[in-house]
């Protein structure tokens, strides 16, 4: 038995750390791609601001820079994606569930989460490579912490839930904001362009080296979209992500002797994404399927607090 | 050792060793001891000082030894103490015998604030209602322990005495193989099994048991969960209880989960919204009332805390004698009551030589150290007591024993009090140990942690 | 005499109240001049009977939302009968000593004005000072509807010279307790004079325990000791602790309250 509180801190501390880190690798993004040559009035910090859902802070402003990004995304105190409130919110519920974490996880939620508490901007620029390889070191670490010591019960699998949801969330979320370069309209475009576009959208999540892997640097609107949405194989693609997320729920579904809808939710958007072929998803719209499956992963995240009232 | 006798007779072994071992290693001992209780986050205030929540309590390396007879001695008197306490809180919420009696005047009871009326009649399982008695004791020569003060609430440091002595094993195991000391890692199996008899009556099986904390931002939520893992219980926070059908429930992953016994660390004024302080936000809506049913235990019983207050704490002597009809083990320190014109009188004419505290303070606050005060400052006191005499009561100066203690010239003599943790259940439990404060600076009486005092390992020698 | 009640409290909550919690003492006890021939008490039309018999003397029910609502019905209704006994209560249930009915709250902690105006209260014993005293405050402090708030403390009542029945009650209460003379709080119905039907008021007065008597009512707003009018509901060391209904509400919202009595007398 178990706190629905505690499942509820280890769903969030998971998310949160999660978070973190696809920041990091999204503001990483943008200062790669704004080192990178390439058409002056395309504003990647633009795109990153709103795949990390700060579009208010950008609206009406014709260009973002990388200090208002940094300021944002890293060192903000209230924006829910930036790295610092992440990083705090990962550690606050990590500490009212210490009991349940092995000392190792605690030690990495616990050093330095107040880092950038007093950093200035111009400070955290400075040494911006630094401080996101920090962060996803921490990450790593975390991962590392709970695969090799924590016990294997009920508490594993709510981290778990909590981090395939959030990285779901995440590879959907980019979608949405560059859906519109991975259309095959844009193609007439040109290639240079989309060749930067496309790139920009694997580096974020750190992809494009899988990529190279699978596609031998074929770059193509269809074999990205394919990988980030059908890949089984690729650990951020959607349908890995549920693919983990119905491992889970399976898991305590056999250890509560109960399932619930979100076990049907997820089992469903699974067996959407093994059966349609890419033709099917671009045929009904990319962007109304990008939109329906942000929809469902919202809805199973709050099914799976329903299930265990929390 | 700072004493013209030497050590007494338990602290030789240790101080051969001392000697042997030498200042410099002790000294990197401690440094290393330092570390590890910061990395692992015991940081907390000892009995709700105050300050920053995240301080760390300077640690002693040299452990407070009693000997088995002086610890038969401290443990008699501690339990006979807490049984006392007990049955006057039984008393007051019922038939109020011993103020019939004349021998307590009931207006220091009914008027008192930490007397709740609501709790008038009510049948706590097993008639306990302070499961957990903390007795502040000193000791002024090689014969006689005094007790500075009981606390019935919730006492707090009781993770420093497992944390303690869990360092001093790991860092010196070499010691523990030359004393015998008893163990006190038992004392979590123990409170638990206490908290377990006083389930109520209607609750069949296994009680199910939780620690109701603040949350993470009270100042000992670090022994709060220390405590709650080592007993395998759930640590709940408010918003974790409920009350439907006069029965409280948890809730879990699984759904409500009904729950027998509660010890909470939260203070009678904040439990129930509904029942105390309206704008409490740590309460659970319903509680008491849940509580006066029967249908749960709180532990320790709301109202318990009139049995530690400073004018009730005179009478407590005469409490062992009236329900147990034992002479007490243990002495009080002798007080003087500023509501008595008498006592007044004496207190006002000799405050050189006494210390006044209010009767409502803690903390080693708002008193007056009478032979270490200038004389504006007594004579400002004065007026003070003047003016609401109630407010105070007057105490020796005592000639407190001390105990060898590291400072950084090698070894000295520093004072010390002690506070065992006795369990109360349907049996009384006392595990053979206890916290102990030292006053790290030379001379010093004042042993909290906020004002220069650490902790130090406690050892009984077993027989 | 018989009295029927309906006790009706509508409570509205804009926006909705996420949950609500009550603490119900609505519940009248049997003593010498008060039986209870038949009672009932519903939230929002669901039955809630007592969990607690405090020894105070006090019936005490929990009741709590499982979802949000916006609006809370609580009716109290019943019959009761009362018979004359010239304010003495005795035979309630619990043995609560007296002494504890010493203790100052918030609302009733003495300033000197209330020390005085015990002092002013003169008489062969205790009871006839306490008649006194309820003539004196039924005179310096005047009835006046809405003069006060529920946070209005029996010192304030006494230095504005204004106030409604808590006030009174806890004016009477804060002056004897000066005189060592233990007080409580009452909260009940009252059975007005000049019977138009549904005329009723919830009402509230006091008692004092007077050595070799036991509790006696004084109701300072009318400057008399509760007669068979007067239905005994609850009793506590000030209005708010002797409160029929005390709630809890979780969420941002707007409370607003109507409350309805209607007591009638019933045909013998």
């Amino acid at each position: 038995m178990m706190l629905s509180r505690t499942a509820n801190n280890l769903f969030w501390l998971a998310r949160y750390m999660e978070r973190a880190e696809a920041t990091a690798r999204l503001i990483e993004m943008g200062q790669r791609m704004a080192l990178l040559p390439g058409p002056k009035e395309s504003n990647e910090w633009r795109s990153v601001m709103m795949a990390a859902g700060a579009v208010d802070a950008v609206d009406g402003d014709k260009t973002v820079s990388e200090a208002r990004v940094v300021k944002t995304l890293l060192l903000s105190a209230d924006n829910p994606t930036s790295v610092r409130y992440c990083l705090e919110r990962a550690r606050a519920n990590a500490r009212a569930v210490r009991t349940s974490l092995t000392q190792q996880q605690w030690e990495t939620l616990n050093d330095g989460w107040r880092r950038f508490e007093k950093m200035t901007t111009s400070e955290a620029r400075k040494n911006l490579g630094d401080h996101l390889d920090w962060v996803k070191t921490r990450a790593a670490t975390f991962r590392g912490a709970t695969e090799g010591f924590m016990l294997r019960n009920d508490r594993y699998d709510f981290l778990h839930l909590g981090a395939y949801i959030e990285r779901a969330n995440m590879t959907l979320r980019l979608l949405d904001v560059k859906y519109y370069v991975l259309l095959p309209e844009t193609e007439v475009v040109g290639g240079g362009r989309d060749h930067y576009q496309w790139r920009s959208i694997l580096l974020a999540l750190s992809g494009h080296r899988a990529y190279h892997h699978n596609y031998d640097g074929d770059y193509s609107p269809w074999k990205i979209t394919d990988f980030l949405v059908l890949s089984s194989r690729f650990p951020r693609s959607l349908k890995f992500c549920y693919g983990g997320i119905r491992l889970h729920l399976d898991r305590l579904a056999e250890h509560y002797g109960e399932s619930h809808q979100c076990s049907e939710t997820a089992n469903a958007m699974l067996e959407k994404l093994s059966t349609k072929d890419l033709g099917e998803i671009f045929q009904s719209g990319l962007h109304e399927f990008i939109m329906g499956a942000i929809g469902t992963t919202y809805r199973l995240s709050d099914e799976i607090s329903d299930a265990y009232h929390f | 050792m700072g004493d013209p006798a030497g050590p007494r007779r338990p602290y030789r072994n240790v101080a051969r060793w001392i000697e042997k071992t030498g200042i410099d290693l002790l000294n990197m001992r401690r440094e290393e001891a330092e570390a590890i209780f910061r990395r692992i986050g015991i940081t907390f205030a000892v009995y709700g000082e105050g300050g920053d929540p995240e301080r760390l309590i300077p640690f002693d390396m040299i452990p407070r030894i009693f000997s088995a007879a002086e610890w038969r001695r401290v443990s008699a008197g501690v339990k006979q103490r807490a049984r006392a306490l007990n049955a006057f809180l039984y008393d007051i919420y019922h038939r109020g015998e011993i103020m019939r009696a004349g021998i307590i005047p009931e207006h220091l009871v009914y008027r008192n604030e930490a007397f709740l009326p609501e709790m008038i009649g009510v049948e706590p399982p097993g008639r306990v209602y302070s499961h957990i008695v903390g007795v502040d004791i000193v000791r002024t020569d090689a014969e006689d322990f005094l007790v500075l003060e009981d606390n019935c609430r919730t006492p707090s440091g009781v993770s420093y005495m497992l944390e303690n002595r869990e360092i001093m094993m790991r860092m010196f195991p070499d010691l523990f193989s030359r004393a015998k000391v008893e163990p006190v890692d038992t004392y979590p199996d123990e409170l638990k099994k206490s908290l377990a008899e006083v389930a109520p009556p209607a609750c069949k099986g296994d009680p199910c048991i939780a620690l109701l904390t603040p949350g993470p931002f009270n100042s000992a939520y670090y022994e709060h969960s220390y405590l709650a893992d080592l007993m395998g219980i759930e640590l709940v926070e408010p918003g974790d209880l409920f009350v439907d059908e006069g029965k409280v429930w948890m809730r879990t992953t699984r759904g409500p989960q009904q729950v027998d016994v509660i010890y909470r660390r939260i203070d009678d004024d904040y439990i129930d919204p509904l029942a105390f302080r309206p704008d409490s936000m740590l309460g659970v809506q319903g509680l008491f009332n849940a509580y006066r049913a029967g249908n749960v235990t709180l532990c320790s019983a709301p109202g318990a805390g009139i049995a530690d207050d400073k004018a009730i704490y005179i009478f407590v002597p005469d409490m062992v004698r009236f329900y147990l009809g034992e002479e007490p083990i243990l002495k009080n320190v002798q007080t003087w009551r500023c509501a008595l014109q008498d006592d007044c009188a004496h207190v006002l004419d000799n405050l050189k030589d006494l210390v006044v505290k209010e009767v409502h303070g803690s903390g080693g606050y708002g008193m007056l150290v009478g032979p270490k005060a200038t004389k504006e400052e007594r004579k400002a006191y004065a007026e003070r007591i003047k003016a609401d005499p109630d407010n105070f009561i007057a105490q020796p100066t005592l000639n407190l024993s001390t105990s060898p203690t590291m400072g950084d010239e090698g070894l000295s003599g520093r004072h010390v009090d002690f506070r065992p943790y006795c369990l109360v259940g349907a049996e009384t439990r006392l595990v053979p140990g206890g916290l102990t404060r030292v006053a790290l600076k030379k001379g010093s009486l004042v042993v909290n942690s906020s004002q220069g005092g650490g902790v130090k390992d406690t050892w009984v020698l077993s027989e | 005499m018989e009295h029927r009640i309906r006790h009706l409290s509508t409570y509205s909550y804009d926006p909705a109240a996420l949950r609500v919690a009550l603490r119900l003492k609505l519940f009248p006890v049997d003593h010498e001049g008060q039986q209870v021939e038949s009672w009932k008490v519903t939230v929002n039309d669901e039955e809630v009977s007592p969990l607690v018999f405090s020894d105070l003397g006090d019936r005490e029910a929990l009741w709590s939302s499982e979802d949000a609502l916006d609006q809370l019905t609580i009716t109290a209704e019943g019959i009761v009968s009362t018979r004359e006994t010239n304010g003495i209560v005795r035979g309630m249930p619990g043995f609560a000593p007296p002494g504890i009915y010493i203790r100052e709250t918030e609302l009733t902690e003495p300033d000197e004005a209330i020390r005085a105006l015990m002092g002013e209260a003169t008489g062969d014993d205790t009871l006839s000072r306490l008649h006194a005293l309820m003539g004196l405050i039924h005179e310096r402090v005047k009835y006046l509807t809405g003069s006060t708030s529920a946070r209005t403390t029996a010192a304030d009542a006494l230095k504005d010279g204004k106030g409604v029945c808590q006030d009174h009650a806890q004016l009477f209460i804060a002056a004897a307790r000066t005189a060592e003379v233990p007080a409580r709080y009452v909260t009940g119905y009252l059975q007005m004079e000049e019977e138009t039907e549904e005329l009723l008021e919830t009402h509230a007065w006091a008692e004092a325990h007077v050595d070799g008597i036991g509790w006696v009512g004084f109701d300072p707003s009318h400057n008399l000791c509760p007669t068979e009018r007067y239905v005994r509901l609850c009793s506590g060391l000030d209005a708010f602790g002797a409160s029929p209904i005390r709630g809890n509400v979780l969420g941002e919202t707007k409370e607003s309250l109507e409350v309805s009595v209607a007591i009638g007398q019933s045909q013998q």
